[in-house]
């Protein structure tokens, strides 16, 4: 199946999952990583359970934050 | 070397002294060129957590940053953050959540009467300052 990852098509398995498309992409810290399927935030206890569609487009978002 | 056009400096400049007390953030986007980064855009996004100590970018904003960065042909570069009473040089917490190596992020200190701006990279928790032109 065909889907958007951060703008830039692919071709990936049916049924991939959230967690495996992080382990696929190799995203540096992925346990902190935020991710959206159609603009949709996923919870991050629900990655791996997380089923992506053909023609859905998914983001990855890294935290951002700090203190002083 | 990391570039800022002077007009985004004073962007970033009077936002974080509306908003101080409060830490005032955003992310930075533009090209790489030979190792060099140009800042061709900064955006000024929410402090979710509205602290004068924490910030945390608001992730919807954030989002619909990076779909701007990419319609305009830019890439994400980096962010930056204002310390209201605190030097410009990144807090051990600044360290401790810096988790993209490839970002460069910049640090407005309002301490003192003359604001100071640095930007640093920062791998395995050691910040190391890199070299800021303003033009």
């Amino acid at each position: 199946m065909n889907i958007t990852v951060a703008g830039v098509k692919k071709e990936v398995e049916d049924g991939i999952t959230v967690a495996k498309l992080i382990e696929l992409e190799n995203v540096e810290t992925p346990e902190y990583v935020t991710v959206t399927v159609n603009d949709e935030f996923v919870e991050s206890g629900s990655f791996a359970e997380t089923v992506i569609k053909d023609g859905d487009s998914v983001e990855f978002l890294y935290f951002m934050g700090g203190g002083r | 070397m990391i570039r800022m056009y002077r007009k985004d400096y004073e962007k970033i400049l009077e936002h974080a002294r509306k908003e101080a007390p409060v830490e005032a953030c955003g992310l930075i986007a533009g090209r790489t060129e030979n190792g060099d980064k140009y800042i061709e855009k900064v955006y000024i996004l929410t402090n979710t957590d509205h602290a004068e100590e924490h910030f945390t970018l608001d992730p919807k904003e954030q989002l619909a940053a990076v779909k701007d960065m990419r319609a305009n042909g830019l890439v994400p570069l980096g962010n930056w953050h204002s310390h209201p009473v605190s030097p410009s040089r990144p807090s051990d917490e600044d360290k401790r959540l810096a988790y993209d190596s490839k970002a460069s992020y910049m640090i407005l200190s309002l301490m003192d009467e003359e604001p100071v701006l640095n930007s640093f990279h920062v791998e395995n928790n050691e910040a190391t300052k890199e070299e800021l032109v303003i033009e």
